[in-house]
C-alpha cells in the first residue's frame, strides 16, 4: 500500500509545503489539480467545501470532525411528493455548504407575523467545511410489503443488498434503516445539526425522522494531509484507510464505475452505517498487552505490533519468540486488512460517539461506523462476515445500528438529489 | 489471621461467620467419636455435615462422604478465603464417595453443600503436625494452578454428569425435568467458561445465543433447547440437540481436564467471568427464555472466586490491601444475589432497570479490582 511507503510524521509536513511534494510520498499516483484544493480546506477549518461536483461531497473530503447523520423514512405516497422535497433539500443544502441561510429571508430578515424561514443556529458561524451528502435505503425502492412506492424499483441497484445478518448482530430496528439517509458533517458541531435541523423542518409531511446519530471526533482519515485520530478503546483508527490522494485506488473501489450501473448511481457509492456500541467499561479492565494483541497494533505508536511507525507494512508472517504470531490470527488488523479480503478495501469516515449513560450507569458509547464503497457485496458484506466469525475485539463491541444506501453521483448547478433516479 | 468471611447467606441460616458458627449448631459439624486415624466420616444430609473427627495429621487425608439427605451434595476442605484444597462434588442421595487431599499443617473449613448452591454448611478443621515450609513465591503460584487445575477438573467432572442428567431428561420428553435441570448443568459450565472458551469453536456450539449464529449455520447448543423448553413447551425435535450438546460437552470436558494453565490466565480467566457478568447477566440476555439468568450470574462469580482464591497466597504477599478488597467485594456480590434466592436457586430474572442496575453497580466494583490482579501476579 502506498499508505505504507511514507513515514507519517513526515508525510503532514511535506504536504503541507506544497502540493507537489506530495507526489513524493505517494509515488506512482498522479496527483489531481483537485486534490491540492482539498488540501487547502482541511487546512482551514472555517471555509466551505464545493457543494457541486462529479461527486457527492462528504465522502473523500478530509473528514471533519463532527456528524450529525439521520435516516428518514418517507411518509408520502406520491412520487411528485418525493421530487419536490428533493429539490428543496437540495436548494436547502448548497445553501447550507456555502454558509447561508435557507429560504428567501433567511433567519432574522422575514416578516415579524412568521417563524423564520431558517432556524438561526448557525448564524454568525462560518461554513465550517458542511458538507451534506444523501443516500436512499432499500426501503426507498421497495417496501416491505414488496410495493413498488415510487415508480422506481426496477432502478434499484443489485449492489444496493439487504444486508445478511452477522454473528452477533444485536440490532435495533429503531436505529437501523431507513428510506433515506442524510450524513452532514462539519467542524463545527452546532453547523451539523444546523443542517439536519432544517433538512428534517423542510421535510414535515414527506418525510419523518426515523433516527439521527451525533458523532464527535472523527474516527478515520480520508486524506494524507490528516493525522490519524483515536477511537474510544484509545487506539489509533484510519491508518490504512482509503483516502483521498489514492485516486486510482478510488476508481476501483470506491466509485461506481459505468459499467456497475445503473446509470443514476456513476460516480456514486454505497454507504454503510453501523452503529457499533463498545462495552467500554470491560475494554477499561482489559491489559495495555492484551488489547494490543486484539488490535494488532501498539497502542501508543500505531504501529503494526513488530513494527515501529504508524505507516509501516504489517508483516502478517512474523513470529514472536515463542513461536506465536506477532499479528494474532484472530486480530482486528489482521481480519479487516485487504491482503486477508481479497483485495477488498473501505472507505471508512466513522465517528465516535457517546450518548449519555445506559440504564446501567455505563456509557452509552461506540463507534458510529461509516464506511463508503463500490460494491458492498464485495466489499463490506464479507469484510464484516469475516470480522463477525473471528474478530477477538468483538468481545467488547456489539452492532446495535445497521443501515446500508445508494449515495448517487454528484449535484449539478440545477439539478436536484437523485434527479436520475426520477427521470 | 484466619478469619473466613462468609460469602453468603444459606437458605437455612443467616451469615455464618466462623467466629459466631455456634449461633447455627445444627449445622456445625461436630466431633464424633471414632478412630484417630484412617478415613474421615462425613455424614452430610440436607441440613447437617459432620465429621468423625475435626483434627487430622498433616499430608494425605481422606475424607469418606456420605450422603444421607435428599439433596444432591458437595464436600469441599477450604484454606483461609475459601480456597479450594479439594472437593468431591455431585454425590446422589444415598451415596457415598471418598475426597483424598494434601494438607499441609494449618486451619481449615470443612464444608457440604446440600443442593450444590449456597455458602454450604462449615465447621472446622484443624490439621497438625510438622510445620509446612514457608512457600517461595513461585511454588505459591505453582500451588495456585494446582489448586485451580483441581477446581477446573472437579467442575468439568460435574459439567459432563449433569449434562448428561439433562440431556436424558430432554430425550425422555420430560419437559418439567428438563427445565429444573437446564440451568444446574449451566452452573458447572459457566464456572470454568473461560476455561471451555480457549477450546475454539466449541463455545459457540454449546452456548450461541440466537443471534450470535450466520445464516446457513445451524443453531446448536443449550440455548436452543432453552428456546423449545420455555417458547414451546417441549422437548419436540430436541433430541438431535441434546445429543450433539452432550457430544460437544464431553470435548471440552476432555480437553479441561488436561488444560494447563498459567498464574496470568487464572488473573484474567477471573476478569473474564466478570465480564460474562457485566455484558450477558446483568442485562438478562444469556438465558432470554428462561429467565434463569442469575444461576449463570452466581456461577460466573464463583468461578472467578475460585481462580482468584487459588491465586490468594500470592496475592497476600505482594498486595495484602488488594485481597481486602476483592474479599469485601464478592461478598457484596453474594449479598445482592441473595435477594434473588429462592429455596433450590433463584427466582426468575425480569428485574426493573433500577435493580438491574443495583447488581450492576457490585458486579462494576468487584471487576474492578479482579482487572488489577493480572498486573500485581506478573509483577516480579
Amino acid at each position: 500500500m502506498t499508505s505504507e511507503s511514507s513515514k507519517g510524521i513526515s508525510r503532514r509536513g511535506l504536504f503541507g509545503a506544497a502540493g507537489a511534494a506530495v507526489a513524493t510520498g505517494v509515488a506512482g499516483y498522479v496527483v489531481h489539480s483537485a486534490v491540492s484544493g482539498e488540501e487547502s480546506q482541511a487546512a482551514d477549518n472555517t471555509g466551505p467545501v464545493e457543494f457541486h461536483g462529479t461527486h457527492q461531497a462528504g465522502i473523500v473530503t478530509p473528514a471533519q470532525d463532527r456528524l450529525h447523520f439521520a435516516t428518514f423514512d418517507v411518509t408520502a405516497t406520491k412520487r411528485e411528493a418525493v421530487i419536490a422535497l428533493l429539490k428543496e433539500w437540495t436548494a436547502a443544502a448548497a445553501l447550507m455548504t456555502a454558509g447561508r441561510d435557507i429560504g428567501q429571508y433567511g433567519a432574522v430578515n422575514g416578516p415579524g407575523e412568521a417563524p423564520p424561514e431558517d432556524t438561526g443556529e448557525a448564524v454568525g458561524l462560518p461554513p465550517a467545511r458542511l458538507t451534506i451528502t444523501i443516500g436512499f435505503g432499500p426501503s426507498f425502492f421497495v417496501n416491505a410489503q414488496g410495493n413498488d412506492r415510487f415508480g422506481i424499483k426496477a432502478k434499484r441497484p443489485a449492489a444496493l443488498v439487504d444486508l445478511p445478518h452477522f454473528i452477533g448482530d444485536d440490532l435495533d430496528p429503531a436505529r437501523s434503516g431507513g428510506d433515506i439517509a442524510v450524513q452532514a458533517c462539519s467542524d463545527d458541531p452546532q453547523v451539523a445539526v444546523h443542517a439536519i435541523r432544517n433538512l428534517a423542518r423542510i421535510g414535515f409531511g414527506t418525510v419523518a425522522v426515523r433516527y439521527s446519530q451525533l458523532g464527535f471526533g472523527r474516527t478515520s482519515s480520508t486524506s494524507r494531509a490528516q493525522s490519524t485520530p483515536r477511537n474510544l478503546f484509545g487506539f489509533k483508527d484510519g491508518t490504512a484507510n482509503l483516502k483521498l490522494e489514492d485516486t486510482d485506488k478510488l476508481e476501483q473501489q470506491l466509485w461506481v464505475q459505468p459499467e456497475d450501473g445503473p446509470d443514476w448511481m456513476v460516480g456514486g457509492s454505497y454507504l454503510v452505517s453501523r452503529r457499533i456500541r463498545m462495552t467500554i467499561e470491560i475494554w477499561d479492565r482489559t491489559s495495555l498487552g492484551e488489547q494490543e494483541q486484539i488490535i494488532g497494533r501498539g497502542k501508543g505508536t500505531g504501529a503494526p505490533l513488530g513494527k515501529a511507525d504508524e505507516f509501516d507494512a504489517v508483516d502478517f508472517n512474523a513470529k514472536a519468540s515463542d513461536g506465536s504470531l506477532k499479528v494474532p490470527a484472530n486480530s482486528h488488523v489482521r481480519l479487516a486488512h485487504p491482503q486477508f479480503n481479497k483485495g477488498a478495501e473501505l472507505l471508512r469516515r466513522g465517528y465516535n460517539f457517546v450518548d449519555g449513560s445506559d440504564g446501567l450507569g455505563r456509557l452509552d458509547a461506540g463507534l458510529f461506523f461509516l464506511a463508503y464503497q463500490r460494491d458492498p457485496r464485495k466489499q463490506f458484506v464479507p469484510i464484516q462476515q469475516q470480522l463477525a466469525r473471528a474478530d477477538k475485539l468483538n468481545e467488547y463491541i456489539r452492532h446495535v445500528g445497521s443501515g446500508i444506501f445508494a449515495c448517487p453521483g454528484g449535484v449539478t448547478p440545477g439539478s436536484y438529489w437523485g434527479e436520475k433516479l426520477f427521470t | 489471621m484466619f478469619t473466613i468471611t462468609a460469602r453468603r447467606a444459606t437458605a437455612a441460616c443467616a451469615v455464618l461467620l466462623l467466629g459466631a458458627s455456634t449461633g447455627c449448631a445444627k449445622e456445625t459439624p461436630a466431633a464424633q467419636s471414632g478412630d484417630s486415624t484412617g478415613p474421615v466420616a462425613v455424614k452430610a444430609t440436607d441440613s447437617e455435615c459432620s465429621l468423625s473427627r475435626k483434627d487430622v495429621k498433616s499430608g494425605t487425608n481422606t475424607f469418606s462422604v456420605a450422603n444421607g439427605g435428599s439433596k444432591v451434595t458437595e464436600f469441599y476442605v477450604y484454606a483461609d478465603g475459601d480456597r479450594v484444597m479439594g472437593e468431591v462434588e455431585n454425590i446422589g442421595p444415598g451415596l457415598k464417595r471418598d475426597l483424598i487431599v494434601e494438607l499441609p499443617t494449618g486451619k481449615y473449613q470443612a464444608v457440604c453443600k446440600p443442593g450444590m448452591v449456597g455458602d454450604g454448611i462449615r465447621g472446622d478443621l484443624t490439621v497438625t503436625g510438622a510445620a509446612a515450609a514457608q512457600v517461595d513465591e513461585d511454588t505459591a503460584l505453582k500451588q495456585a494452578v494446582d489448586s485451580y487445575s483441581r477446581y477446573v477438573n472437579s467442575q468439568a467432572i460435574a459439567l459432563e454428569q449433569k449434562t448428561t442428567d439433562f440431556v436424558a431428561a430432554v430425550k425422555a420428553g420430560d419437559v418439567a425435568k428438563s427445565k429444573a435441570l437446564f440451568p444446574v448443568s449451566r452452573t458447572y459450565w459457566e464456572r470454568i467458561e473461560p476455561v471451555a472458551e480457549s477450546f475454539g469453536d466449541l463455545d459457540p456450539k454449546i452456548d450461541a445465543r440466537v443471534n450470535d449464529v450466520e445464516p446457513g449455520t445451524e443453531w446448536t447448543g443449550y440455548h436452543r433447547i432453552e428456546q423449545a423448553l420455555w417458547e414451546k413447551n417441549t422437548t419436540a425435535g430436541m433430541a438431535k440437540y441434546a445429543d450433539q450438546l452432550l457430544t460437544d460437552v464431553k470435548t471440552v470436558v476432555a480437553k479441561a481436564k488436561v488444560v494447563k494453565l498459567t498464574p496470568l490466565q487464572l488473573a484474567n480467566g477471573a476478569k473474564e467471568l466478570l465480564d460474562e457478568v457485566a455484558t450477558g447477566k446483568v442485562t438478562g440476555e444469556e438465558d432470554r427464555y428462561s429467565h434463569t439468568d442469575l444461576w449463570d450470574f452466581q456461577a460466573n462469580v464463583e468461578g472467578s472466586q475460585a481462580a482468584i482464591q487459588a491465586l490468594r497466597p500470592a496475592l497476600q504477599k505482594r498486595d495484602a490491601a488488594l485481597v481486602t478488597t476483592l474479599d469485601t467485594n464478592f461478598k457484596a456480590v453474594f449479598a445482592a444475589l441473595d435477594k434473588y434466592r429462592t429455596a433450590d436457586g433463584f427466582k426468575p430474572y425480569t428485574a426493573s432497570e433500577a435493580e438491574k442496575k443495583q447488581l450492576g453497580t457490585v458486579v462494576d466494583a468487584l471487576a474492578e479490582p479482579v482487572s488489577k490482579v493480572a498486573g500485581v501476579i506478573a509483577k516480579k
